[in-house]
């Protein structure tokens, strides 16, 4: 009965959306106060049932309810706990589950925190998102039902793909899709703006921080997938430019630049064109990330089952919204009067710059990844963009932008003092200087390009904290004096800066880790040893080890370092007899930001194990810039000017209070 | 029953909650929040800004009239709004019935049409026990496992764990034991037609050259051994060689002592070929086997063994219709059409399964395999 709950709520969600689709519209064309607020109302119930649904099927799966087609392909009774719960989202049917309730999630989220809104443009928007949801109700209810059953239930699951048992797999995908999917209420807002014809400076306050929120959970699914690939895939590696990760970091690239073009239409009431086109864009491109993931276009562990009507109804969903979309700003944009006039040298034109860049990176990773797959589809040539076009193209383009970072803040609205700025970011340059000089003095003879990236992090580092520095006098003025003054400075002014920090953490990370990595690939037997960097690795013995639903061939290791034992690693092959599959889990050991990776091979003929063994220095900062750079965001978020606007509840609603 | 009365009570939930707004009877301005409250917050920041000397007074002055032209602009706009509304009742009640119509028509025609209310649930808990005896099976062979995972030359252990893959259904692990197990212990008429059983069930039932080998090896030690013996009838049976399997099989009932366990699975096995469990001297042509032979036996089999070797095949196709990744399915499936001696199905199978297998060269390659040794094309 549980499952049939589920499904029955999963179509009334249809149902509900459908209505919220509708209803709002008409009362927003007729400025119908009560049918503007059946959005609301809707939303609610609709994010209501899509959750009861989600329950139901996790219900059936932590119950292993094989009688549920898809609980059955994609679980095992005698799986742990906690992927039961995981592989809830770990196929395709239940990912696209949580997917809908997600969108739903910002939905009722608009509906309840959307107090401060316009009622048209609160209208409008919910109902924009409800066309959306009504879409992917519909695909998942006609193309992957994970309500389907069979008669008899057979006795054992499928099991979960072993390489997506993992506690990363419990994480990344939904942050991810709550950053994914967050951007729909920016495409919302956007349609919902030009369908209403009104999009000034107020817009952009209102929509900043739901698109802020999106892009702080998307950097931190991001991060997380990049960790995940890093320790459970056994390469080492933490980016591959494979074309699922490029489909994820081109949402977050164009979000960032609408993050920072919605700035400049909030201050300046210009760039609104530009600003309503990236909101657009920027759901566009997460649509496109879920095209290319679930419609077995591209192989990869993500997609779980490619099935051909299942990518033609998403590309349907895409040409609707993206091409709906791009048609109806193609009709309303010329109608909005620009704003402001600015200098070139000035905040805006930092911001445009930055913008330029950020969209130009954004293209470049589209192309990278859409080119060999357009070419294979019409002339059946397969060829493969790597790493290598990224690095050279992705990679100058974001050196003038880390330069050009620390003058954003530091120049002022309309007209800003180029020369002046320059002169604040004398001493980021010049620790920039020293770093490089420092960092060529002590490799002598290393990699090339390690000084000038270390210069540019330090300098990209400073830079981002002079602002804060100079405007609240440290170092000038008594400690209390700036300490006080440091409470007083905008929140937004400190997210700027800790964000723009973190930018120079994960570059400096990203340097590090590929100039000075250092890489040992051997065959051992137990007793032998490799070293590296002063690390000796001894493998001590080998032993087989039966897990819940896995056996595993674990090497133990001891790390000497001067001879004393400093840690003793375990790495493991696990071998998953319901899938006949093996996963390699990669040990590590972590001292300060560096790490020791340490993942296994095969097993030769003569009994002896093959060995990845990495060093590598500050790979962590990676992930620790990616987590600043939310926290930022979080601060940003916390400013108070983001909450402004929302009516008193006291000079609004005295009809509302009860009587007591 | 309840199932249904939970279903009515969640529409009902769902309508109320479209009905709960239109019903409440509200002032019909505008609600909620408006650029203008936005405008003025900025000038205070202004004020702000300047009295923390975080802007000088000149651009302060600027910001301020520029925000004032937009809080100017903005009040100009939010005026006309108020005018009142006609048809407003006739609109909620439009909204209301159609909502109270559609919404429960189109919940109930869609589950309909993909629900199955009829199932109840199945969890693990309710299910019959045999999951937990499975799981202490598993952790059994685990530990066998790991004994031969140490002592890989123990004859004895193979052969333990053999049967124990045949009933878990993991017959490449099974074929592995026991092909150690005969090399660890010694051949022996036993040991080969084990290793044959498990070839057998490893190609889903099919009699390979690989286990008619072995069953015939087999043989060669114990002339009378009874496995080997009905498997290769089976064997026969399979080549399409009717005649010869129900002579093996009546040879095995003549052999046969009183209380050997097996007579009932051979008299079952010639019942199905059609044949007497007597010997029938004439009648039975001794050439080649042919298409009419199979088709003969076919006719001589009841009717309802027929509808459910059927029955199993469709079921196998309406599977393969909805999960096409399941290469051993699609072998299973145009092995069973040749024998029922459909090769326009076998074909058109065929042709599904290559759509199906897609690029996975793998499977295709064993696909066509399959097609050489069924001599299915050309």
């Amino acid at each position: 009965m549980i499952a049939e709950f589920g499904h029955y709520a999963l179509v009334l969600a249809l149902g509900l959306a459908l209505v919220q689709a509708i209803v709002p519209l008409w009362g927003a064309r007729t400025s119908d106060a009560t049918l503007m607020n059946v959005a609301g109302s809707t939303a609610l119930a609709q994010f209501i049932f899509a959750a009861a649904s989600f329950a139901a099927l996790t219900a059936a799966y932590v119950g292993s309810d094989f009688s549920v087609v898809n609980v059955f392909e994609n679980s095992h009774s005698a799986m742990p706990l906690l992927y039961k719960f995981t592989s809830v989202w770990g196929n395709h049917e239940g990912s696209m589950l949580l997917w809908v309730l997600i969108l739903a999630l910002f939905g009722a989220l608009v509906a309840l925190f959307g107090s401060n809104l316009p009622a048209t443009l609160k209208a409008n928007a919910l109902a924009v998102q409800a066309w959306i949801a009504s879409a992917f109700y519909l695909f998942i209810l006609i193309t992957s039902n994970p309500f389907a059953r069979i008669a008899q239930a057979p006795a054992e699951g499928r099991d979960l793909n072993p390489i997506l048992q993992d506690i990363g797999l419990a994480v990344h995908p939904p942050l991810l899709y709550l950053g994914y999917v967050g951007f729909s209420i920016s495409f919302s807002f956007a349609i919902a703006a030009l369908i209403d014809g009104r999009i000034d400076a107020a817009w952009a306050r209102w929509v900043r921080p739901w698109t802020l929120v999106a892009w702080m959970f998307l950097t931190l699914g991001i991060a997380m997938g990049s960790y995940w690939a890093y320790y459970e895939l056994g390469w080492g590696g933490w980016w591959f430019w494979d074309p699922v990760e490029n489909a994820s970091l081109m949402p977050w690239i164009a979000g960032t630049a609408l993050l920072h073009s919605a700035v400049v239409m909030e201050k300046r009431n210009a760039l609104k064109v530009w600003t309503i086109l990236l909101a657009i864009l920027a759901f566009s491109l997460s649509l496109l990330g879920t095209f290319l993931v679930r419609s077995g276009v591209l192989t990869s562990v993500h997609t779980f089952a490619s099935d051909p009507s299942r990518g033609v109804f998403i590309l349907a969903i895409l040409v609707l919204f993206i091409g709906g979309g791009l048609a109806l700003y193609a009709w309303r944009a010329p109608l909005l009067k620009q704003g402001g006039i600015f200098a070139p040298i000035s905040r805006e034109g930092a911001l445009v710059f930055n913008n330029l860049f950020l969209t130009s990176a954004c293209a470049t990773v589209f192309i990278g990844t859409l080119y060999p797959l357009a070419l294979e589809a019409l002339t059946g040539d397969k060829i493969s963009v790597g790493a290598p076009f990224f690095n050279l193209t992705f990679g100058p383009l974001f050196v003038p932008l880390l330069i050009a970072l620390p003058f954003g803040p530091l120049l002022a609205w309309k007209r800003g003092d180029l020369f002046g700025a320059a002169q604040r970011l004398m001493w980021a340059a010049a620790l920039g200087v020293v770093a490089l000089a420092a960092t060529f003095a002590i490799q002598r003879g290393g990699p090339v390009l390690a000084p000038f990236g270390v210069g540019l992090a330090v300098y990209v580092m400073i830079g981002a904290i002079i602002d804060p520095i100079e405007r609240i006098g440290l170092f000038r003025q008594p400690f209390a004096v700036a300490f006080a003054r440091a409470r007083g400075l905008p929140r937004s002014a400190w997210g700027t800066a800790v964000a723009h920090f973190a930018a120079g953490m994960l570059l400096f990370g990203v340097i590090a880790e590929s100039q000075w990595n250092s890489e040992r690939i051997v065959s051992l037997k137990p007793g032998e040893s490799v070293s590296v960097r002063g690390y000796d690795l001894t493998l001590d013995n080998m032993i087989q080890r039966p897990g819940p639903n896995y056996r595993e061939l674990v090497a133990r290791f001891s790390v000497r370092r001067d001879g004393a034992v400093v840690d003793v690693l375990e790495p493991a092959k696990r071998t998953f007899p319901q899938r006949q599959m093996s996963t390699t889990e990669a040990a590590l050991m972590t001292v300060g930001a560096s790490q020791l990776y340490l993942s296994l091979g095969d097993i030769g003929s003569d009994g002896a194990i093959a060995v990845r063994l990495y060093h590598k220095p500050l790979v962590l900062l990676i992930w620790f810039g990616c987590i600043v750079m939310v926290l930022g965001g979080a601060l940003s978020l916390s400013d108070r000017r983001l909450r402004v606007g929302a009516p008193k509840p006291a000079r609004h609603k005295p009809s509302l209070q009860p009587a007591e | 029953m309840t199932l249904w009365f939970l279903f009515a009570l969640m529409t009902a939930a769902a309508i109320f909650a479209v009905l709960w707004p239109l019903g409440r009877r509200r002032g019909l301005g505008p609600r909620g929040g408006s650029d203008l409250a936005v405008y003025r917050d900025q000038l205070d920041e202004i004020v702000r800004d300047r009295a923390a000397g975080l802007i000088g007074e000149a651009e302060a002055e600027a910001a301020r009239v520029e925000v004032s032209r937009r809080l100017i602009a903005a009040a100009d706009a939010a005026k006309p709004d108020a005018a009142p509304l006609a048809g407003a009742t006739f609109r909620r009640r439009a909204a209301a019935l159609a909502v109270l119509i559609a919404l429960p028509a189109l919940a109930a025609a869609l589950y309909l049409k993909l629900g199955s209310p009829q199932l109840p649930d199945q969890q693990l808990a309710s299910r019959a026990t045999t999951p937990m005896q499975n799981r202490t099976l598993d952790t059994l062979v685990a530990q066998v496992e790991d004994h031969l995972a140490q002592n890989p030359n123990d004859g004895r252990g193979w052969e333990v764990v053999a049967p124990v893959y045949m009933r878990l259904g993991r017959f490449d692990d099974a074929v592995k034991a026991r092909r150690n197990a005969l090399r660890l212990s010694g051949a022996s008429a036993a040991r080969e037609a084990d290793l044959g059983e498990s070839l057998m069930a490893a190609a889903n039932g099919v009699v390979t050259d690989d286990a008619k080998a072995a069953f015939e090896r087999a043989l060669a030690y114990d002339p009378k051994y009874s496995k080997a013996r009905f498997f290769l009838g089976v064997a026969a049976y399979q080549d399409g060689q009717g005649s010869k399997a129900a002579d093996i099989w009546r040879d095995m009932l003549k052999d046969a002592g009183p209380d050997s366990p097996w007579i009932g699975m051979v008299r079952e096995a010639l019942a199905s070929v059609g044949a007497p469990s007597e010997p029938a001297s004439a009648q039975q042509p001794a050439s080649g086997p042919s298409a009419e032979d199979i088709a003969a036996s076919e006719q001589m089999k009841p009717e309802d063994r027929n509808a459910m070797v059927r029955g199993m095949v469709d079921r196998l196709a309406d599977r393969l219709k909805r999960d096409g990744s399941d290469l051993e399915g699609w072998l299973r499936l145009m092995r069973a059409y040749m024998v029922l001696g459909e090769r326009d199905r076998a074909l058109s199978a065929l042709a599904d399964a290559r759509r199906a297998l897609g690029h996975d060269t793998d499977k295709l390659r064993r696909l066509d395999e399959l097609v050489k040794e069924l001599k299915l094309e050309g």
